[in-house]
């Protein structure tokens, strides 16, 4: 099975070509999304395939590499186009192709009827294949190729609907911004092959191979640069700050899309690409600071913005950058196993959660435009007490808002447990810890809140939509409500995997599963770890209840405010009015980076196009070329038009030549 | 032969006289005239070597430029002829169409 | 006697070569030069050449003088007393002197150096100068012989467009 690895990325390739070529001569919307749909269902068996084999090995017999062909050798460079499949780029496959089978599904249904349909559907597989190319290469240029690959199509799908202009500045954005990133990343990948190969001679860019000379690597110094550069990259693909930005804004795109990339699979590159290259991330103290503060400062700078935003796939997209906040704590806490376990639960129920999301705003467009209303259809203002016409989205949306919120046994609980309590007890930040994990549990009592601030807005009390319309809301068809429900079911019990010893109830299978992965990560962290301070039982469920005690409290609230006295949020804004305005603007970040970089670049580029380019460069080009005319202006008068003239002068350079070889 | 020197000195001196001719007249059929006496200077150089050295490759390429400039006569006196039907003229100084 | 012979020759051919850029009217320049072919027949003559001599005389002054005469006379050019030099002529005298001086010292430092050949005059005079002519030039000028007809139709065909077409 191992070795049928390449139909992975394959199967979506030539779904894309098809679509690409074809979709729009077959135009038949069934057809489409049909082989759309079945390629990454395909890829998703596949995946299944090899997950199954690699349960059945011995831990230490799963890790396989599968060159498909010689891509570039030069001189001591050698990149090949190969996979890598182990336990880590198993559990990322099936999440990819998993999560995306039920998207590809769900979008046959919301996309209906829309301009371009198997443009989406092409761009939806070309997305999956780079994802698949990221997740499975095994060396950093491969997985490179993936990390553009899925930047394109994460700008492609942001500007689906290019005809407005904002989903087109979004989706520029979201490109300039991953652009920033990536070119964190190539320097990264430049310094580690550069300092490998003139140090040690081993010029590589291979996961393995770096992998295996990894003992050589210092503690800081070089590696600090090198991964800082890559976690450059990763704050641009994973939204972390100062690279968040263009992730709120690409909720311009249609809603599977926002499920897809913006919360499973394409944002959670940048934790895929840690947890990818922890041996080298552990091996500086300082990165590992720097990656666990600016997660959870991104957990709690999003989780505030997310209690202001009325539009509910705003409020989902804040989530996502606290929640991938939330990944990066327990990356930078030496927790790489829980990161992968949140990238892997929060896939279930942030896919679920737009996904549910999507079929509310599907249902809302279609009464509002059946009344022939302009009102926003994504504005929660306008819905209210949903949950009488929409039973199946609001469970699955109601289940999956208690495992974000953290509340036991649903998945989030585990892995977001997991994260505060390494946060609160890993050996390297010392008396940080206190801070990280403070952090983190107000992030978590702020997401509880804004979370069920959205269920409560959307699914309880009164329905707020035009009543002349009200009678025209509806659930969504099948085709939308069965993936809901397969990642409804996942959300709540994902987490069991994951479960930790002190419950004893499962064996954590997960930390087990990807023990090889990270296991010499871990022995790297040993070296400079504080001695191993001993924590109770006790505190460990002590805060286990705490943390679901905070979310508890979060969702009180959100109930006092917006279910039992809903006059408190006026007030409140009333009273505070600055602070709501800066919440409600998100702190006015976009401003500030339009002011410091934005306009900075805009003035420089208009000094080199009105200074520069016009005075200077014209400048040189016309002024040659006038040279070139004043001369041509009194030598042209040479040329007089009389044959003679011309006579003379041949005969006057024969003489002259003839003359000077023979009085030489 | 002895008298070589002579035969190349009235040689070069008909080939100066041709120049001059040819850069200073300005009637287009004399000046084609001094271009045939250039050519003729040069048959008399061809001669004279062919002569002297005993080889008659020399007097083959005098055969060949009268072959070469019965044709540049043919061409060059219709080129004349044309030149007239346009400018009721053969003076190279009404040739300045090339000019600035 | 041959030297004196020489001298008269060339003396004629110099003098007939200057008319020929000196005389206003183009047919006087003509015969002029109808004059000078016909001393350098002579030369020929002298040189062991009688076969260049007849054609020179044949196709020089007999071809292509007739063409031109007939072509000065087919225009009419009238002579008029405008000018008949260009104004160019102290420069084209010098530069025309430059060449002479240039070739005569270049006549006078160098010898001629080359494989003399197998013709004697004894030999021209026995076996005709025609015949061994015409040995070289059908044996190992052939294909140049050839090519020169290519070159004369195209002549012909050239000429015939351009007096005929109206330009």
């Amino acid at each position: 099975m191992f070795d049928n690895v390449w139909l992975i990325p394959l199967f979506p390739l030539i779904g894309f070509l098809i679509n690409g070529f074809f979709g729009k001569k077959i135009k038949n919307e069934a057809v489409i999304g049909g082989i759309g749909t079945l390629m990454i269902f395909m890829s998703f068996i596949v995946s299944c395939g090899i997950l199954m084999q690699m349960i059945g090995l011995p831990p230490e017999q799963r890790v396989f590499e599968k060159v498909i062909f010689p891509w570039i050798h030069s001189g001591n460079f050698k990149a090949d186009m190969a996979f890598l499949v182990d336990p880590l780029s198993a559990v990322m496959i099936m999440v990819v192709t998993g999560v995306g089978s039920l998207i590809h599904l769900y979008s046959i249904g919301y996309m209906h009827g829309e301009e371009g349909f198997y443009r989406f559907f092409a761009y939806l597989n070309l997305f999956c294949m780079s994802m698949l190319l990221l997740v499975l290469g095994n060396n950093m240029l491969v997985m490179f190729i993936g990390w553009e690959g899925v930047g394109l199509c994460s700008y492609l799908l942001i500007g689906y609907y290019f005809h407005k202009k904002s989903a087109g500045d979004a989706a520029k954005k979201a490109f300039v911004m991953n652009r920033v990133g990536d070119f964190g990343f190539l320097i990264g990948l430049f310094t580690l092959y550069w300092w490998f190969g003139s140090n040690h001679n081993i010029w590589t860019i291979n996961f393995t191979e770096i992998k295996a000379a990894s003992h050589l690597l210092p503690y800081g110094g070089v590696v600090t640069v090198a991964t800082l550069c890559f976690f450059l990259g990763a704050t641009g693909k994973s939204a972390q700050i100062p690279l968040f930005t263009w992730l709120p804004d690409a909720m311009e795109g249609p809603t599977p899309v926002s499920a897809l990339i913006h919360a499973a699979t394409m944002v959670t590159a940048g934790v895929y690409m840690i947890g990818r290259m922890s041996f080298v991330f552990i091996k500086s103290p300082d990165t590992m600071m720097v990656v666990a503060v600016i997660g959870a400062a991104t957990a709690i700078f999003a989780a505030t913005i997310g209690t202001a935003q009325n539009d509910i796939k705003r409020v989902l997209a804040y989530s996502t950058v606290s929640q991938l906040g939330f990944m990066f704590l327990a990356m930078g806490v030496g927790a790489f196993w829980a990161g992968i376990f949140h990238l892997m639960t929060h896939a279930f129920f942030k896919a679920c959660m737009f996904l549910g999301s999507g079929s509310v705003i599907h249902s809302m467009h279609h009464a509002l435009h059946h009344g022939h209303l302009h009102d926003d259809p994504q504005d929660m203002r306008n819905m209210g007490g949903l949950r009488k016409v929409m039973p199946i989205t609001f469970i699955t949306f109601f289940v999956s808002t208690l495992a974000i919120a953290g509340i036991f046994p649903f998945s989030g609980f585990f892995s977001k447990d997991e994260i505060l309590w390494k946060a609160f007890s890993n050996p390297y930040h010392g008396s940080l810890n206190i801070i990280l994990w403070g952090t983190g549990a107000i992030a978590a009592c702020f997401t509880a809140f804004y979370m069920f601030r959205l269920v409560f807005m959307t699914f309880f009390g009164e329905c707020r939509i035009n009543p002349k319309v009200k009678s025209h809301l509806h659930e969504s068809p099948l085709v939308i409500t069965i993936p809901l429900m397969v990642l409804g079911v996942l959300a709540t019990i994902g987490g069991f995997i994951g479960m930790p010893k002190l419950m004893g109830a499962l064996p954590n299978y997960l930390e087990h599963w990807l023990d090889p992965v990270f296991e010499l990560a871990n022995e790297f962290g040993a070296t400079y770890a504080h001695a191993g301070e001993h924590h109770s039982h006790a505190l460990e469920w002590g805060l286990m209840g705490l943390s679901v005690a905070i979310a508890v409290v979060g969702i009180m609230i959100a109930l006092t405010l917006y279910v039992k006295n809903t006059g408190a949020p006026a007030r409140f804004t009333e009273t505070f009015p600055a602070l709501y305005r800066a919440v409600y603007n998100k702190w006015y970040v976009d401003e500030l980076y339009d002011f410091l970089f934005v306009n900075p670049c805009k003035a420089f580029g208009q000094f080199l196009w009105k200074g520069f380019d016009v005075i200077v460069v014209d400048g040189v080009v016309n002024g040659v070329a006038n040279v070139v005319m004043g001369f041509s202006g009194i030598f042209r008068y040479m040329q007089s038009g009389y044959i003679y003239n011309y006579a003379f002068s041949m005969a006057l350079g024969v003489v002259v030549i003839l003359g000077y070889y023979i009085f030489k | 032969m002895e008298n070589l020197t002579g035969y190349l000195v009235v040689s070069a001196i008909l080939f100066a006289i041709g120049t001059i001719g040819v850069l200073t007249r300005k009637n287009a059929i004399v000046i084609f005239m001094c271009i045939e006496l250039m050519l003729n200077a040069v048959n008399l150089t061809f001669v004279a070597f062919s002569r002297h050295l005993g080889h008659f490759d020399g007097q083959i390429f005098v055969l060949f430029i009268m072959v070469v400039a019965a044709a540049e006569a043919a061409v060059g006196l219709a080129l004349m002829i044309a030149f007239y039907k346009n400018k009721e003229s053969i003076d190279v100084d009404n040739v300045d169409m090339m000019k600035w | 006697m041959e030297t004196l012979f020489f001298a008269i020759i060339s003396l004629m051919a110099i003098v007939s070569a200057i008319l020929v850029i000196t005389c206003k009217n183009p047919i006087n320049s003509a015969l002029a030069l109808i004059m000078t072919f016909f001393c350098l027949a002579t030369y020929y003559v002298m040189l062991d050449a009688p076969f260049m001599a007849a054609v020179q005389v044949m196709v020089y002054a007999g071809a292509i003088m007739v063409l031109i005469v007939f072509t000065i006379m087919l225009l009419n050019i009238r002579v008029n007393a405008t000018q008949k030099h260009s104004h160019k002529i102290a420069l084209g005298s010098i530069i025309g002197l430059f060449t002479l001086i240039n070739t005569v010292v270049l006549l006078f430092k160098s010898q001629p150096s080359s494989p003399v050949g197998p013709y004697t005059g004894e030999m021209i005079k026995s076996l005709g100068h025609s015949e061994l002519l015409g040995r070289d030039m059908f044996t190992t000028f052939l294909l140049p012989f050839e090519i020169t007809s290519i070159l004369l139709l195209v002549a012909i065909v050239g000429s015939v467009v351009l007096a005929k077409k109206k330009i």
